[in-house]
């Protein structure tokens, strides 16, 4: 219990409240306390269940148990409209506004003021537009097109938004990831006057020196439940780090021993301007290599240009010694490359198409006779390949969408393990499938590297990222930070160096 | 649905044949085809007219155009995009065409001229689409406007109509002199016969149906969606001035407002043969299909003295109803799959409380 009861109930506050997605349980018995004039930040790894936190705040999600209290009352929100009116607002990381409407329309939109004769009331609005400003302490113009402010600026039009809306609730979903340092600062400054001012906030940040500059209280989330919520005073970095990755690492990665062999993949000073700068790397055959950091580093990005899907600025890339050209993935596939994607549904699969179709997609020249490609020759490859990999399926020309999700990731997995790929780029392998599938899919992987296949895996999931990579090269914020051998590789080197901390060696 | 096996094969096997029948009926091209037939029957039973030799070349002649046409076009849908500047590309190719045959050049040269006009017509449309990345729709309607203004300046509001008579009668000459066969008709068939197996049976088929269920997937699969779209659209521009050139010599004249509107006509064909306008569904069956249904309907309601304005409005109508059935026929079927379409998980009441005791 808190050590001084507030003398009014907390505007909002969440109850051992649960959410599952299928069999994921995204949150379990989650509590959390917003109370207001105070900024309360929420910690946790990729996957923790921040997201979820914040959908269910806003009214997207609702909880499978516990409830939401709005002052000291129990409430349910069915839609965002809801929350709206409970006086909930949440500013995201980039705000959705409509760039050919103005500032104050943009503020008022759906509810402008209406004047006696029904008209909208523009002198109203923009005066109100006016007052929310100078309440926040920065000068926008009202007049000017949403078009070319900053995101910062944006952020802040969402706020005064919300206070228009007389939000008593504000939470701010990783607003600083794409701000200067000057911008985060200047909304800092805004957050700490809506504090003064009896709102109550919640801040959810990747950066722990934000977190503890700024930040009232901290709770710790991880796996979807409540670990701790201390005053940021009572805490330092080192605890937080340890209690948001504070768990064994379980026997789910069945990681064969392997000696590394000859070069395969040799990166250099790739660099996508904004995106990505400076990453090099080379990997080896029977190697995995882990690309670890935090979701929105640049991980997918680089996977995705060397495989040619993206183009890159500069750089270069060698397979086996020969130069790749960029911007081809057919190029890529003809030099060994195959890249299972981050996103099952959209780039892995075509989802109106059949099991067989998709999963022979990437050798259909190679499967024609004459020119001819017949279904028999597909279904014939797809049965193949499904029985090493257990897929489970009712009939070949079903659409793949009619799988569960660890069987279509098979599909995708087979598709590119047809190719005979001498180098794998797998992105999030194992995200939303089954532990049981997962478990396949990681002692397939190590299987491959011990054949002979470099890996190149990217993970937001720690445990997966120490379980089965021979190195782990950490990214933040587009550029590699650490290189961590399998045995210099733990859960919190990753994590600070995911970060962008200083290795705790170097405070020692 | 089909619940999980792990044993495909036996299962398939099983089912193989009412399942193979199964598939054919609810084939998205079914109804055109069987609509086909219907109408067929229809109009040979009550109209004394048409099933005659005469009557058949008649209406296979009338449609060969857009029969054309449409098979570059069906894969342009396919792949999720439009192109609405064929009628226009068949006038200035026909304009062409008249010109060069005024000024002298041979009827041999000026053919192979007009057909590489269609290509870089085409082409243009395409590096639109792919280099410049605009919407194919957005593209095509202005060069619609643009081909048939080219085709103007050509010719004016003059006919040219001194083609040689061999080649006037030749091109609606008969296939081996069976009546009611006009050779263009055997040609066609032919031609559709190689885009079907381009569709049905080779890589490059299957990579169109990919872009156009799912641009992202096709691309991560090493497609080169670009270039396909690009010689898509070449294709299409020369087909489409193939057809000029035809209709030309078939009427034996040369017009700048020639075939004004029939791009309409085409797309209508592909739709009503069950192509989706949303890209990644379609066969060359129903294309086919669809563009004898709507000769046939046009043909037996000409018979039956209709008036062009009420063939107008009646295309019109098939072309929306070619739209609204398939759709109309996948929510009724989803109606029926899901018996309760409200079913709200039960949510249990948050107890209330007045002292909190954690």
């Amino acid at each position: 219990m808190p050590q001084q009861s507030p003398p009014a109930p907390p505007p909002l506050e969440l109850v051992r409240v649960a959410k599952s997605f299928g069999s994921v349980r995204a949150l379990r018995g989650m509590s959390l306390e917003l109370r207001s004039g105070e900024i309360h930040a929420l910690v946790g790894e990729n996957g923790a269940g921040k997201s979820t936190l914040v959908k269910t705040i806003a009214g997207v999600h609702r909880p499978d148990a516990g409830w939401i209290q709005a002052d000291g009352a129990p409430v349910t929100f069915t839609r965002p409209a809801d929350a709206q009116r409970a006086g909930v607002a949440v500013i995201h990381q980039e705000p959705t506004l409509f760039p050919d409407l103005s500032v104050a329309e943009n503020i008022f939109i759906g509810r402008q003021p209406r004047t006696r004769l029904r008209t909208i009331d523009r002198a109203r609005m923009r005066r109100e537009t006016d007052e929310v400003f100078t309440r926040l302490g920065v000068p926008v113009d009202p007049d000017r097109p949403a078009r070319g402010l900053s995101i910062a600026d944006q952020q802040l039009v969402e706020i005064a938004k919300a206070l228009t809306r007389q939000a008593r609730v504000l939470v701010m979903d990783e607003p600083t990831a794409a701000l200067s340092s000057v911008e985060a600062e200047r909304l800092f400054t805004v957050a700490r006057t809506l504090r003064d001012q009896g709102v109550a906030l919640l801040f959810i940040s990747h950066r722990f020196d934000e977190v503890f500059a700024l930040c009232d209280r901290i709770t710790v989330v991880r796996d979807g439940a409540f670990v701790s919520c201390d005053p940021a005073a009572d805490l330092d970095v080192d605890t937080v780090v340890q209690r948001m990755v504070g768990r064994e690492v379980e026997t789910l990665y069945p990681k064969q021993e392997t000696e590394a062999g000859h070069t395969l993949l040799e990166v250099e000073g790739l660099t996508r301007h904004g995106v990505f700068e400076d990453i090099g790397f080379t990997v080896r055959s029977g190697e995995i290599v882990a690309l670890a950091g935090l979701v929105g580093a640049g991980r997918s990005e680089v996977v995705r240009a060397l495989f040619g899907v993206d183009r890159y600025d500069a750089g270069s890339v060698r397979v086996d010694g020969v130069p790749l050209a960029q911007g081809s993935p057919k190029a890529a596939m003809a030099a060994g490359l195959a890249l299972v994607p981050e996103d099952r549904r959209e780039q892995g699969l075509v989802m109106e198409s059949s099991i067989a179709r998709n999963a022979t997609s990437t050798r259909r020249s190679a499967l024609s006779r004459l020119g001819l490609l017949s279904s028999r020759a597909e279904d014939e490859a797809c049965r193949s390949w499904g029985e090493p990999l257990q897929l489970k399926y009712g009939r070949l020309t079903d659409p793949v969408s009619t799988l569960s999700g660890g069987n279509q990731q098979k599909v995708v997995l087979a598709k590119w393990l047809a190719t005979g790929p001498s180098v794998l780029f797998v992105d999030e392998p194992t995200r939303g499938i089954d532990v049981g599938t997962k478990a396949e899919v990681h002692r397939l992987l190590s299987a491959l590297a011990a054949d002979g296949l470099a890996v190149v895996m990217v993970s937001s999931e720690l445990p997966e990222v120490l379980g089965m990579a021979d190195r782990v090269l950490v990214m933040h914020e587009g550029r590699i930070t650490a290189e961590l051998d399998r045995d210099e590789a733990d859960e919190e080197s990753v994590m600070y160096a995911a970060t962008g901390q200083p290795p705790r060696e170097a405070l020692r | 649905m089909a619940p999980e096996r792990t044993a495909p094969a036996a299962r398939e096997h099983a089912a193989a044949w009412p399942g193979r029948v199964r598939a054919l009926l609810s084939a998205r091209e079914s109804p055109v085809v069987a609509a086909l037939l219907v109408s067929l029957v229809f109009a040979s039973l009550f109209l004394d007219m048409f099933a005659t030799g005469r009557n058949m070349g008649f209406l296979l002649l009338s449609v060969a155009a857009i029969a054309l046409m449409a098979l570059p076009m069906t894969l342009i849908v396919i792949t999720g995009e439009i192109d609405l500047s064929v009628a226009s590309t068949l006038a200035l190719s026909s304009a062409t065409l008249g010109a060069l045959w005024e000024a002298g050049v041979p009827i041999e040269t000026a053919l192979l001229i007009c057909l590489l006009l269609g290509a870089a017509l085409g082409a243009l449309n395409g590096l639109f689409v792919t280099v410049l990345g605009l919407p194919s729709l957005a593209v095509t309607i202005g060069t619609m406007a643009l081909y048939r203004g080219l085709a103007y300046v050509l010719l004016g509001d003059r006919a040219v109509a001194s083609y040689p008579q061999d080649w006037v009668s030749g091109a609606r000459a008969p296939f081996l002199g069976i009546e009611g066969l006009p050779w263009i008709a055997v040609a066609i068939l032919a031609m559709a016969a190689l885009f079907a197996v381009l569709l049905h049976a080779t890589g490059i088929g299957r990579s169109l149906y990919d872009i156009g269920n799912n641009t992202e997937a096709a691309r991560f699969t090493g497609v080169a969606v670009k270039r396909t779209k690009f010689w898509l659209f070449t294709l299409s521009g020369t087909v489409a001035s193939g057809a000029g050139v035809f209709w030309t010599l078939q009427y034996g004249t040369s017009r700048a407002d020639t075939a004004f509107g029939l791009e309409l006509q085409v797309v209508a064909a592909v739709l009503l043969g069950g192509v989706s306008i949303f890209g990644g569904v379609g066969t060359v069956l129903g294309v086919m299909s669809g563009v004898l249904l709507l000769g046939t309907v046009r043909n037996a309601l000409q018979l039956l003295g209709v008036s062009g304005d009420v063939l107008q409005i009646v295309t019109g109508l098939i072309l929306i109803a070619s739209v609204v059935g398939p759709n109309l026929v996948a929510s009724l079927r989803r109606r029926r799959r899901t018996p309760a379409p409200t079913r709200v998980p039960t949510v249990p009441r948050p107890p209330t409380h007045d002292g909190e005791t954690p």
